[in-house]
């Protein structure tokens, strides 16, 4: 795919759709980039509502959550992406989860984001196809004819979360994959030359630590390991850790 | 930056003359290969021919895209989704003015400040002399590379006609909006966009209107269906099939004596003005040859009849400017036309650029992005590596002319900086291909 000559987007652009932006922002403007959560399949912005984008608030960041278009292929997600960052007044950190790390990779082909962060992001479908049928082979086997993913507790979250929390989450968490999850595409580089950081647990069981050193290894890094904790790491007990360290990384990188 | 005479050498500094949209693309794609950048604006503001107040600007209060958004927007900073396909000029000052505070570009632009000489200083480096505009001391500032990006549509070409004309002759450019028109009798005098905006203009407002025009274009609509039809023109296809679909899809106004064109379709660029030929089709747009003489209250065409218009508008283009600059450093030949690499690079100063100074089948913001990316890699590498910048520049030296220039096809004073957006694209491409794989 050529990065100049974007026949696609030139002659077929992705049409506008509703999307929800949830959005907490610092009490001062502190001068610090725009922060934007990108989910993956199954959740939405609420995902980071609960905790990530109110603390990262509260460290001065103004944090921004988008739930792309429902039923949006890869590209109408990214394009979602991308609208969603220009609006904001100034250059943007993306922030993405999940296959929403994979949609946040695509959009890094399109937009000069100011930095870019991947947790726990699955970037290779066969690698976490592989993992969720070794962790939770009768919720994932019928996924693949067509039918509803199961996940269980285990499977998702560390072994900290309280059942009850756990129980929760998952009933908001739906996900009916599709084949193009499983698509190895190929990554485009980023505009921009933004930093990048991978961040993942070694127990996660939707991603396992080959895919993120993987995934480190394409953005040029090693990735940052918080042990212990499950794929969903802003929705954990320890939710804090990841965030912090993120936003440390941040303010490393991005010197006011 | 201190406010003294004295000549400030800003070491690796660049200098980017103008803040309109190839300015600001200019600015943000220097930054991001970490050039520290200083933009000199005439103006107290930001947007270039876009923004309305200022004194050089060209848009009228009706003027609208003649391009659809997606071959209008810069490539890494689309328009909202929302906003409609072909936006209005106001838009697209606040699409700029948006660009502009996104990616931090103000802090680099020098606003009321005005560039008055750039010279070569030896060694790459150049003596760029700035000016208040309200007056003031000049001083001189010492950079290692300088970008201009001055904007081709602020100096106003108009026609030379013999003989007195009693009644009033505008340019275009003075043009603001429809009151001047209503109920008068209006001659509008060329076929390009503009002229032909203005003719529908009139059409909607004024008692008579002629259109006086001396080539022959190519008529586009703005839609083919419910799509805009620049779209359907940008499909991956072969050359000959786009030429084909191009030369279906053009309206042709031979019939009310509009003169045939004299090219292919994509040799100059397009007319995009579906209601033209609604309102030759109603009779309140007169087509008419070129005007030959004024005479008094009256004006004579080529084919000897006499029309008598209250106003005429010249929408008879610009020309290119740089008083700046002496004309051999840009290769200017007599014409006002210079000689540049791909209309970007000064052939024998490599750290010399101009932006934007192209025309092209779609927008040229686009197309202004990709020439700041070039020029800004091509600065780092030539700072980085010279060595590969010296093999790049050989390679580059090869390029055939006609892969990316329409020069010479249409040979008149306005069309030489013509391109084809997917062709000059192509070109781009590969020179930024070059400098990465260049030993």
């Amino acid at each position: 795919m050529s990065g100049i000559l974007r026949f696609e987007d030139w002659s077929d652009p992705v049409p506008p759709a509703e999307r929800e932006v949830v959005s907490r922002l610092p009490e001062d403007d502190t001068g610090r980039p725009p922060l934007l959560f990108v989910p993956g399949l199954g959740h939405g912005a609420w995902a980071f509502a609960e905790h990530w984008l109110g603390h990262a608030a509260g460290r001065g960041f103004p944090a921004h959550a988008v739930t792309p278009r429902a039923g949006g292929d890869l590209r109408a997600q990214a394009h979602d992406v991308v609208q969603t960052a220009a609006a904001l007044p100034r250059q943007t950190v993306l922030i993405g989860h999940g296959t929403g790390g994979r949609v946040v990779a695509r959009a890094l082909g399109r937009y000069p984001a100011r930095a870019a962060v991947l947790v726990a992001p699955l970037l290779d479908g066969w690698a976490a196809l592989g993992a969720a049928l070794r962790s939770n082979p009768t919720g994932t086997v019928p996924a693949l004819f067509g039918g509803r993913l199961k996940f269980s507790a285990r499977q998702l979250f560390g072994p900290e979360l309280p059942a009850e929390e756990a129980k929760a989450h998952l009933e908001r968490i739906g996900v009916r994959p599709t084949a193009g999850l499983l698509a190895r595409d190929e990554l485009p580089s980023p505009v921009g030359g933004p930093p990048t950081l991978v961040v993942g647990s070694p127990d996660d069981r939707v991603v396992p630590r080959p895919a993120l050193d993987r995934a480190a290894a394409r953005y040029g890094g090693a990735p940052l390991l918080f042990p212990g904790m499950g794929h969903y790491l802003m929705l954990e007990t320890g939710w804090a850790e990841p965030i912090d360290a993120i936003l440390d990384w941040l303010d490393k990188e991005l010197p006011r | 930056m201190q406010d003294s005479p004295d000549l400030g050498d800003r070491g690796g500094a660049v200098c980017v003359v103008g803040a309109g949209a190839s300015g600001l693309t200019a600015i943000k794609n220097l930054r991001e290969q970490g050039f520290a950048v200083d933009c000199y604006e005439r103006e107290t503001s930001v947007g270039g021919a876009w923004n309305w107040r200022h004194d050089r600007s060209p848009v009228y209060a009706g003027a609208h895209l003649v391009t659809s958004r997606p071959l209008t927007e810069f490539p890494d900073f689309p328009m909202p989704d929302t906003w409609p396909d072909y936006p209005h000029h106001s838009q697209v000052l606040e699409y700029l003015e948006r660009y502009a505070k996104h990616f931090g570009l103000g802090e680099h632009i020098w606003y009321g400040m005005e560039v008055t000489s750039i010279e070569p200083a030896g060694d790459g480096r150049w003596d760029v002399s700035i000016q208040s505009t309200g007056g003031g001391t000049s001083r001189v500032q010492r950079y290692a590379a300088v970008v201009i990006a001055n904007g081709h549509n602020w100096s106003p070409v108009s026609p030379e006609i013999p003989g007195d004309f009693a009644g009033q002759v505008i340019h275009a450019n003075a043009y603001k909006e429809p009151s001047r028109l209503r109920g008068r009798k209006v001659l509008v005098i060329g076929g390009g966009n503009t002229g032909c905006d203005l003719a529908v203009e009139a059409a909607q407002h004024a008692g008579r209107v002629w259109h006086s025009t001396r080539r022959g274009y190519w008529y586009f609509p703005k839609y083919l269906g419910n799509r805009p039809a620049d779209q359907a023109y940008h499909r991956r296809m072969p050359s000959w099939l786009r030429d084909r679909r191009l030369r279906r899809t053009a309206a042709d106004l031979t019939r009310w004596g509009v003169p045939a064109p004299d090219h292919a379709p994509l040799e100059s660029h397009p007319i995009v003005n579906g209601l033209l030929p609604h309102y030759l089709g109603h009779g309140r747009i007169e087509a008419v040859p070129d005007v030959t003489r004024y005479d008094g209250a009256s004006v004579e065409l080529a084919d000897g009849s006499r029309i008598e218009p209250e106003l005429v508008i010249t929408a008879t283009g610009y020309r290119p400017r740089f008083d700046f600059l002496a004309p051999e450093v840009l290769e200017i030949d007599e014409d006002g036309r210079p000689d540049l690499h791909l209309h970007a690079f000064a052939r024998k100063h490599p750290t010399l650029a101009v932006i934007g100074l192209v025309q092209a089948s779609a927008g040229v913001f686009p197309l202004a992005h990709w020439q700041s990316v070039a020029v800004a890699r091509w600065l780092r590498l030539r700072a980085d590596d010279p060595e590969k910048a010296g093999a790049v520049q050989r390679e580059e030296s090869k390029r055939p002319l006609a892969s990316w220039s329409r020069r010479k096809v249409v040979p008149t004073r306005r069309h030489w900086f013509e391109v084809d957006h997917v062709d000059y694209l192509t070109a781009v491409e590969s020179l930024l291909k070059n400098m990465e794989t260049a030993k």
